[in-house]
Parts: structure tokens; sequence; C-alpha cells
């Protein structure tokens, strides 16, 4: 039996590695990636806490975030896709200014 | 026996996810993502949550990353490869994660209630996808309508902003 706190744990290292990547890498389409990354470590969090105290809220949290995050990732694509159609540029530093 | 498996998972996750931090293209950033997804859904197996890892395999590699790919390949990257970091903040950052990171786990591990926990009792039922529908169609079937909603706003501005016209 692996106990609850190594899930814990790998779920905050997968989150500080994802924020690393959120806070420092230059490329969108990267800090789009690392905040995956984030989202799935809680997901991690809430299914390991739904198996040890035996009550399913986790587990659906965990398929709401899901489907939430695969919405926001279409929409951040579409952003990403009519900027880079705009501007030219997928520099997260130079994409200051949202008006067409 | 399964903890060997958990350390062999949550090692190939941690690395591949060090990998999409790290490297330095974006196609390959992105398959190390679809390395640590899968490692995560094998995860959910040993968590005895089946339905969460099928899930997991078909909403992020399945249709997540293949759009990444897609994007990644339909634009232009060549530019924007060339520095991986920010300039300035590369130190500041990796500091800060540092500090949040061994704040969360020294909080983990010096937490008294996390042991009072009882390890469970796996019945034959516990997470089965019955289980799971049942609570989804019953309990939680408010936000599960909502949920639908916002993936059709999401769908409808997504085309609408990609649309030729509305660049």
């Amino acid at each position: 039996m692996v106990p609850l706190s190594w899930y814990i744990a790998l779920s905050a290292s997968l989150f500080v590695i994802g924020l690393y990547g959120v806070l420092s890498r230059r490329n969108v389409l990267i800090v789009l990636m690392c905040l995956e990354l984030m989202l799935s470590a809680v997901n991690i969090n809430l299914v390991a806490f739904s198996f040890f105290l035996s009550h399913l809220g986790g587990q659906i949290f965990a398929i709401f975030v899901i489907t939430v995050t695969a919405a926001e990732v279409a929409v951040a694509l579409a952003i990403v896709i009519a900027y880079v159609r705009h501007k030219g540029s997928l520099k997260i530093d130079e994409i200051s200014i949202m008006k067409g | 026996m399964e903890q060997a498996f958990f350390l062999l998972f949550a090692s190939i996750a941690v690395a591949s996810a060090c990998g999409v931090v790290l490297l330095k293209n974006p196609v390959h950033s992105a398959v190390a993502l679809i390395a640590c997804f899968i490692q995560i859904a094998a995860l959910y197996i040993l968590l005895h949550s089946p339905f969460l890892a099928a899930v997991q395999l078909f909403v992020y590699v399945g249709a997540i990353m293949v759009l990444f790919i897609f994007v990644i390949m339909m634009l232009e990257i060549r530019q924007a490869t060339l520095e991986r970091f920010l300039p300035g903040s590369k130190y500041i950052s990796l500091a800060f994660s540092v500090v949040l990171g061994s704040a969360m786990l020294w909080l983990l591990f010096s937490s008294p209630l996390l042991s009072q926990i009882p390890p469970p009792t796996p019945s034959a039922t516990q997470g089965s996808v019955s289980e799971l529908g049942q609570a989804l169609f019953t309990q939680y079937l408010l936000p599960f309508e909502v949920v639908s909603i916002v993936l059709l706003v999401a769908l409808v501005g997504a085309i609408f902003m990609t649309h030729k016209g509305n660049g």
C-alpha cells in the first residue's frame, strides 16, 4: 500500500515544476503546457484523497477539472492563433496589448 | 510491489515534467508532457480509479496534446525558440519555486493529521464506473450540466476567434 503522503509529495513536486515553467519560459505555448501540468498535479491530489477517504467527490471534481481544462486549452490556443496571425510573435513578454 | 510501481511511475513523471520545462524545442516538450500524462494515468489505476485513467488518456493525450502539437506545427516557431527563458527572471522564479516547493513538502511531512487517516478498505465497487456514473447523474447533476454549457461556449468561442474575418 502506497502511503497518502507519497502521492501528495509527487503532486507538490509536479506542481512546483509546472509553476517554474509558467514563471520562466518565454514561449507562450510552453507556458500553456506547464499550466496543464499544474492542473494535472492538482488532479492527482484530488484522486488520492478520494481513494484514501473512500469518497467519490474527489474523482468527480477531477472529472470536472479535466473538462474545464479541455475548454480552457481550446480557447487559449484560439487566442494564440489569432494573436500570432495578427502580430507574428509567440514571446510572452511581447504580449502586453490584447487590443486588435 | 505497489510501492515499486509507484516509484517507477513517479520518477518517470517528474523526469518528463522537468523535460517539459527545460527542453528547447516545443515539440519535444509536448512529447515529454504526453509521457508525463501517461504516467499520471498509471497512477490513477494504482488509486483504483480506472475510469479517470481512461478519461486522462482520452482527453489529455488524445485531444489536448494532439491539439497542442497541431498548433505548434501550424505556427512558425523558429524565432520564438531561440531564447528559452524570459530575460532576467530565470533565477528569481527558480528561487520562488524552490521556496514554495520546500514549504509545501515541509508542511506535508510535519503535519500530524495526515498519518491519522486510516488506510482504505478497498471494496469491489469502490471507484467503479457504475458508482461514479450514479453519483454524477444524481448528486452532481447540476455541475454536470453547467460543465456541458461551458464546453459549448468554449467551442463557439474558439471557432469565432480563429475565424478568418475576425483576426
